[in-house]
């Protein structure tokens, strides 16, 4: 049926379309990080964003070989030849143009239905493991979109952006600067491996976005909102990330890491920390005492 | 007796109308002389000349917007990079996002339809032609008065212009204030603009063109004149708060005085959403009239693609806040956004297929805006499934303000909108100019556009995935990002040479072309039965529309009359 006369250009498309096909389905397998979110920290939470990506990825990719597959068939088999019959005059095919609509609402309804399995575990923190931190306070979240762990309790942190720096307050650990004062950092969130950490974020001056990739996804600094994620780092070691909302000339220099530490490294820091908090604001309320007698 | 209306050869014999009673049809609107030369374009208000004025000025706007882009692609071409200092880039990213959608993609539609929509419907003008110039000179002068911000202070927050770091507490500069009246002069020209294209459309179509006799692009047109209408008041709102805001002391945006920076982003989106497909339904429009010419077959399921048109605007009202997933919001209010974002791929899904099967069976006959109606359709379909991608809002907190959506946006808005916009142009650039553009010259230019396109944005999925947000000036090399940001960077050069060709294409073409003929494509729709270029009334006998393809009708008329196919051509007018 295939005209002898083939075009060379028709081989190519041909081969075009066939190295297309298999570089989609190798792709995936041979580098999964290249076309896939950032995970691999151990958080339940970026690890099944990570595999609802990959249904959805899959099944994206499916649609576009069998679409595209078409568009290339249509060019290459129903190219004008020289003599050839007229085409038939065809308006349309109600059956078929049903049929495809609701296909397409079938395959978005089971998008929506896998999303919606998947979504109470991307949202909901879970327990710290037996050899995370072990003193924790409650967390309480009334009437925010945050939920709280079944035990109640986890290790709570309030990020506040600023242009262009990241502030952690340790709200929910020992040992406190003071009564009201938790202990803070810059910068580098020190967190104890296997224990479930919630963060409360917002900003200072404009709106950032919280985004360290492998611990999840991102959750936007607004000023006068709070908002939230948590993670619970199995894998001790630094992730990285910055902010992810143009907040300013130097938005690309607004980086963030978390240092995930066993627990009582973290508890070790924790202590270290204060203390040189506490001695730099005496050595700093020493210089202003020094400045006032002049 | 049914061709002498149309396609009659030697004396014009006055068409009957009802009771017998003859009527001249010929309408010569030459009470005085038109003015020449370069004054002539200054005070016209044809809808053609507006038409090519909206033309060429949006196209510089596109090679500026252009510009600013690979000036972009050479600071990221290598991690820590040197060559452009941040306050600049930022004012790059804000500069090239506002350009290309204000002053490009949006008003080259409204020159593609004030050129068209009349010759399409069988109309000697638009509704309102001095309104019509109006909207051209609006847009302009928003544009002048937004690049003349480049020689005091750009504005440099993105084309979103989130607040607060809008706000003159963080951007004082007068910049923003550019942008602010940017948005009002060219929103007010987009809505006269629409205003008339309704007006146009509803009352001027020719004798006998129903709803379902109206060419598809005409039908993107009305629909894209509807969601301009709908959407814009949301930001020129938006933009007069800001504008009190920062210099009259209101507080909306600022929560020191109990504002929500959460407004804004309600108030642009709700705009800013229904923005793409005002982008994007004419440029379908103009795929559904292209594909069939050249399938040499009609276009499958007409009503499918009309309705579709209407049911992804209606939709595309109610989906603004999937680009506020990341956003303190309750989840519930997420799955509605995801939902109805879901909804849309539907419609958009029965045009492509409609499309495709279209071509199936067809007798497909390869000329240059054939190729770049494929070419939008390939690259379209991978932005509609990255879309369908991004919906799915977990998943979306991962890709959000990543360079997965600037990937995302550009499959749609470049591999889709600008390609189509390209087919638009080979297509009718023999009706707009008498002659026809080089046919090499554009296979050149369309395959070093889909190369370049592809190497371009492809890569920036991968880069969104390893975790590289959009907007950012400078990357760490620790991060790995180099290589694909190279490769990216390469790409946009390749791409840029391809538009440079099709620049040249229309330059060479325009003085040395071959002569184009009324229908060089044997086309369907009624602007193909008047001289290229057409006269200044349009029409002087306006041909009875008996079908969704006047032009099929009258070919077929013609020949069954046992006239040469070249007879097929309004008479022309005594005097010109």
């Amino acid at each position: 049926m295939i005209p002898r006369a083939l075009p060379s250009r028709r081989a190519i498309l041909l081969a075009l379309a066939g190295a297309v096909v298999l570089l989609l389905a190798f792709a995936p397998i041979a580098s999964a990080d290249w076309l896939t979110p950032e995970s691999g920290g151990g958080t339940p939470n970026a690890e099944k964003i990570d595999t609802l990506y990959k249904i959805v990825l899959y099944i994206g990719i499916v649609i576009f070989v069998l679409v595209e597959g078409l568009l290339i068939t249509a060019i290459v088999r129903f190219r004008r030849r020289r003599g050839g019959p007229e085409p038939a005059m065809v308006h349309g095919n109600t059956p078929l143009e049903v049929g495809w609509t609701i296909g397409a609402a079938l395959i978005v309804a089971v998008i929506a239905a896998i999303t919606f399995v998947f979504l109470p575990g991307i949202k909901n923190p879970v327990d710290s493991s037996a050899n995370g931190l072990q003193q924790l306070a409650g967390v309480e979240f009334a009437s925010v979109p945050q939920p709280s762990p079944p035990s109640g309790k986890a290790l709570r942190i309030n990020v506040v952006g600023q242009q262009y720096i990241w502030r952690y307050d340790y709200v929910s650990a020992r040992p406190r600067l003071t009564e009201n004062r938790p202990v803070f950092a810059y910068e580098s969130m020190v967190v104890p491996t296997n224990t479930t950490v919630v963060l409360q974020i917002n900003s200072a001056d404009v709106a950032h976005s919280w985004w360290i990739p492998k611990l999840g996804g991102k959750a936007d600094a607004i000023p006068g909102h709070n908002n939230y994620t948590w993670f619970k780092i199995k894998k001790p070691g630094v992730y990285k990330g910055q902010c992810a909302e143009l907040c300013g000339n130097n938005h690309a220099d607004m980086f963030a890491q978390v240092h995930a530490v066993p627990p009582d490294k973290f508890e070790a820091w924790l202590t270290q920390q204060r203390q040189e908090i506490l001695a730099s604001q005496q050595a700093l309320a020493a210089q202003r005492k020094a400045g006032e007698g002049q | 007796m049914a061709t002498q209306e149309y396609a009659g050869q030697g004396p014009l014999t006055p068409p009957r109308v009802n009771g017998g009673v003859a009527r001249p049809e010929v309408a010569l609107r030459g009470i005085k002389d038109q003015p020449t030369g370069w004054l002539s374009w200054l005070s016209t208000t044809d809808h053609k000349k507006i038409g090519l004025m909206y033309l060429y000025s949006t196209f510089l706007f596109f090679m500026l917007g252009g510009v600013e882009a690979l000036m972009m692609r050479l600071q990221l071409a290598e991690s820590q990079n040197t060559l452009i200092a941040p306050d600049t880039y930022n004012a790059l990213v804000t500069m090239h996002g506002t350009t290309m959608i204000f002053l490009f993609v949006v008003p080259v539609l409204a020159g593609f339809g004030n050129y068209f929509v009349p010759l399409m419907i069988g109309a000697r003008d638009m509704a309102f032609p001095r309104l019509n110039a109006l909207s051209f000179w609006l847009l302009i002068f928003g544009g002048i008065l937004f690049y003349v911000s480049v020689f005091f202070t750009p504005p440099n927050t993105g084309w979103t212009f989130y607040a607060p770091l809008s706000d003159n507490a963080f951007n004082p500069s007068n910049g923003v204030d550019a942008w602010i009246f940017l948005i009002h002069l060219t929103g007010l020209s987009s809505v006269l603009g629409a205003i008339n294209f309704i007006a146009t459309i509803h009352n001027m179509r020719a004798k006998g063109m129903g709803w379902a006799r109206m060419p598809l692009f005409i039908w993107g047109i009305l629909i894209y004149s509807y969601l301009l209408v709908l959407a814009l008041p949301s930001i020129a709102a938006a933009v007069t708060m800001l504008l009190t805001d920062r210099h009259f002391g209101t507080g909306f945006f600022d929560v020191a005085q109990g504002g929500d920076p959460l407004l804004w982003q309600h108030l642009f989106w709700f705009f800013g959403h229904p923005e793409v497909y005002i982008m994007i339904l004419p440029v379908f429009g103009m795929i559904s009239e292209i594909i069939p010419v050249f399938s040499r077959k009609p276009i499958f399921g007409y009503k499918a693609i009309a309705a579709s048109t209407a049911a992804i605007a209606f939709l595309g009202m109610l989906v603004w806040a999937h680009h506020m997933f990341t956003t303190p919001t309750p989840i519930v209010v997420l799955a509605f956004f995801m939902l109805s974002s879901f909804a849309i791929a539907v419609p958009t899904g029965i045009k492509i297929f409609n499309w495709i099967a279209t071509m199936w069976r067809g007798a497909l006959v390869f000329k240059v805006p054939m190729y770049f109606a494929v070419g939008f359709i390939a690259q379209f379909l991978i932005g509609g499934i990255s879309g369908v991608m991004t919906a799915v809002f977990p998943v979306d907190w991962q890709l959000q303000d990543t360079y997965f959506i600037v990937a995302h946006i550009h499959y749609v808005l470049f591999g889709g909108s600008v390609f189509g916009i390209f087919a638009g142009l080979y297509y009718w650039f023999p009706k707009m100019s008498g002659r026809m553009m080089s046919e090499a010259l554009g296979k050149v230019s369309f395959w070093l556009m889909f190369i370049g396109f592809n190497v371009t944005f492809l890569v920036q999925h991968s880069l969104g995935l390893e975790g590289m947000p959009r907007r950012i000036y400078s990357y760490p090399t620790a991060n790995g990002w180099g290589a694909q940001n190279f490769v990216s960077t390469v790409g946009s050069f390749i791409l840029a040479a391809g538009i440079l060709v099709t620049l040249f294409n229309v330059v060479r073409s325009v003085k040395i072309g071959k002569k184009a003929g009324n229908d060089p494509w044997s086309a369907n729709t009624l602007e193909w039965f008047v001289q290229s270029p057409p006269p200044e009334n349009n029409f002087d006998v306006i041909p009875r529309v008996r079908s969704a393809e006047p032009m099929k009708d009258i070919r077929r008329e013609v020949a069954a009359a046992g006239r040469p196919a070249g007879s097929v051509a309004q008479p022309v007018a005594p005097g010109t």
